[in-house]
């Protein structure tokens, strides 16, 4: 109290010194405990770290810039939102048909932001290095804003559309929301650096493209202003979770030559288990969405043939290669997003949300731009599926699909050499028999089969009696599948019907 | 290999036979007709006769396809679990191999699906 005020104010830090301070300065080392049990998961998986403070973090974010920048996009995001709302935009979209994309997105994506979230805090806890900690630890917090934005930008439209009024509860349950919980339950129960290839390299860095651009282009395309904002308020983000994505693979590699080939083989799996979750952004790209952006072919050559091209060459510098099974993966543009759609028409009654066959438009569309397989193999299932509907007789397949032990995706997919043919794989494990849709399938099982043994098949678990009961629709009660609403085509659903009904009337619904 | 884990990690698979009641899961593909976007999976009771198998349950899935009734049975190839098999139509399926998570592939010669898309 009798010291002299000291009146010569510090120099204020720069963002750079401030950032050096955040994740150097304020670090500290522990005496009561060795560090191995304070990081209990940094070194199992085999990766060797000699210099932690190596890491660079190109955005060197600290947290007042942080709560600032989110701050306002959160401003600007509510704002559309409401103004979306308000103006009942949802009448200003392309066609009913559009709101599938969301439906497929709030079940099947925004569980996983959710997820991330969870990712991200348990290895921003568990990095012996600050810098990767603190990087993680802000993309915990963004994964968390993006599951909240996208809860109140889709709950607009569940309040006229079906299938989106319980999200995390199907995507605990509904057989074919197993496909991307499965891969995110295999990327955290992983341990840390393959968390982050998995899902900041392989995922945010290498697919991700194929991922935002078609649902965000395709809801600008399509009239959702609500989305599109949406889309813009997670791209800055985006941009930085990326960059950790790169990052922390060039780390691993400069940090050990031994880590070369583990990091080689994670991103072999993690590629491939990504391929096969974008099945579904592929039939999204290529059917839900009534005004197309681009093709899945052609978003598969620009985003993984041309950037991923140029990303691997830039990473063979250090050893690594472009993953493991990448041509048979090139050689599915031609017809994943097909026999996806499909598949989810002749299962159009357990689906949460709704399908149908293309108009003669889009299959002109799908001529031009699949020269080498639409008119071939898959116009003519689309011909006869419409011819047999319009005479009262829709298709469905009253089988269940055999699933795939690590994808969890029935197995659907055919041989490269032959697109009549399902590609099917197996192995024997213990004495029991385990089934694969691919190559890059079993071999993931093989290097680890005592982790996918215990995968839950969602149809092998409906006939164990956990689902709800034996019947669909006890299975599909199970889901909270509101029958009758959330399912079947969409030519005899409410949303055709409700659309109908605004338009052909020219006003807005109450 | 086996599985990175921080330590002893040995858990039973969720699809061991026990699982299923009594009954085996098995899985049947007829190539060559996609209107059947994958193989089915089926609870089947190990002492069914494979006549039932061909006769009762098949039909149920794939008898919505035209090439369905005109399958003559003696000229159809069957592979189990990846090897040549021929079914004896009498016996039941696990007195002649057929087992828990088998797979059932066949091919039925001049009938390949329609649209020559083997669909």
């Amino acid at each position: 109290m009798n010291v002299a005020a000291n009146h010569t104010r510090p120099r204020k830090l720069n963002l750079k010194e401030r950032y050096n301070h955040l994740t150097r300065g304020l670090d500290w080392d522990f005496s009561y405990q060795p560090k191995e049990k304070v990081f209990p998961f940094s070194d199992y998986e085999g990766i060797k770290i000699h210099d932690w403070d190596a890491f660079e973090d190109p955005f060197r974010l600290t947290m007042d810039a942080y709560w600032k920048f989110q701050a306002e996009k959160e401003r600007k995001l509510y704002a559309v939102i409401d103004s979306f709302s308000q103006n009942n935009g949802q009448v200003n979209l392309s066609d009913a048909r559009y709101v599938n994309a969301l439906k497929l997105f709030i079940t099947g994506i925004s569980p996983l932001e959710y997820a991330a979230h969870r990712g991200y805090a348990h290895v921003g806890r568990h990095f012996p290095g600050v810098g990767p900690r603190i990087a993680c630890q802000m993309q915990s917090i963004d994964e968390l804003r993006h599951a909240q934005t996208q809860i109140h930008t889709i709950s607009h439209f569940n309040k006229f559309f079906d299938g989106m009024h319980d999200p995390w509860h199907m995507y605990d349950r509904v057989w074919y929301l197993s496909v991307p919980k499965s891969f995110f339950d295999d990327a955290m129960s992983a341990g840390p650096f393959e968390f982050l290839t998995a899902i900041s390299f392989s995922f945010e860095y290498v697919l991700t493209s194929l991922l935002f651009v078609p649902f965000m282009s395709g809801a600008a395309f399509n009239g959702d202003m609500a989305t599109v904002t949406f889309g813009f308020s997670a791209q800055s983000d985006e941009s930085r979770h990326m960059t950790l994505g790169l990052e922390i693979i060039k780390f691993m590699l400069e940090q050990d030559e031994a880590n070369v080939p583990i990091v080689q083989k994670w991103i072999d799996k993690w590629f491939w288990r990504g391929f096969r979750l974008l099945s579904i952004v592929a039939m999204m790209t290529d059917y839900i969405l009534p005004k197309k952006v681009m093709s899945w072919r052609e978003s598969w050559e620009m985003y993984f043939e041309q950037a991923g091209g140029a990303l691997f060459r830039d990473l063979s510098r250090y050893g690594i290669t472009l993953p493991k099974y990448h041509e048979m993966a090139t050689a599915g543009k031609d017809h994943i997003s097909h026999q996806t759609w499909a598949t989810f028409y002749q299962y159009t009654h357990a689906a949460a949300f709704h399908t149908w066959t293309p108009s003669d438009a889009e299959k002109a569309w799908f001529t031009e731009k699949y020269p080498d397989s639409f008119a071939q193999y898959y116009g003519p299932r689309f011909d006869h599926w419409e011819k047999q509907q319009a005479s009262g007789d829709r298709f469905s397949n009253d089988g269940l699909p055999m699933i795939c032990q690590v994808c969890t995706i029935p197995a659907i997919f055919t041989e490269v050499e032959d697109p009549t043919r399902i590609s099917l794989r197996s192995c024997e494990h213990n004495g029991e028999k385990y089934h694969f849709c691919s190559d890059g399938c079993r071999d993931i099982f093989l290097d680890e089969p005592e982790k996918y043994v215990q995968a839950m098949l969602p149809v092998s678990q409906i006939f164990q009696g956990q689902c709800g009961g034996a019947g669909l629709s006890e299975v599909l009660d199970w889901y909270h599948l509101n029958q009758g609403a959330d399912n079947c085509d969409h030519l005899e659903s409410r949303d055709a019907a409700m659309w109908e009904q605004w338009h052909r009337s020219g006003k807005d619904p109450a | 290999m086996s599985v990175t884990t921080i330590g002893e990690y040995d858990f039973p698979s969720s699809d061991v036979v026990g699982n299923f009641h009594g009954n085996f899961m098995v899985h049947v593909l007829w190539d060559s007709h996609l209107m059947f976007a994958a193989p089915v999976s089926l609870p089947l009771p190990p002492a069914m006769p494979f006549a039932a198998l061909t006769g009762e349950v098949l039909p149920q899935i794939y008898g919505k396809h035209p090439d369905w009734p005109r399958i003559d049975w003696a000229q159809a190839r069957w592979e189990l679990d990846g090897v040549p098999f021929q079914p004896d139509p009498g016996a039941s399926l696990g007195d002649q191999g057929i087992g828990h998570k088998s797979l059932l592939r066949f091919s039925t010669p001049g009938l390949d699906g329609l649209y020559g898309a083997g669909f």
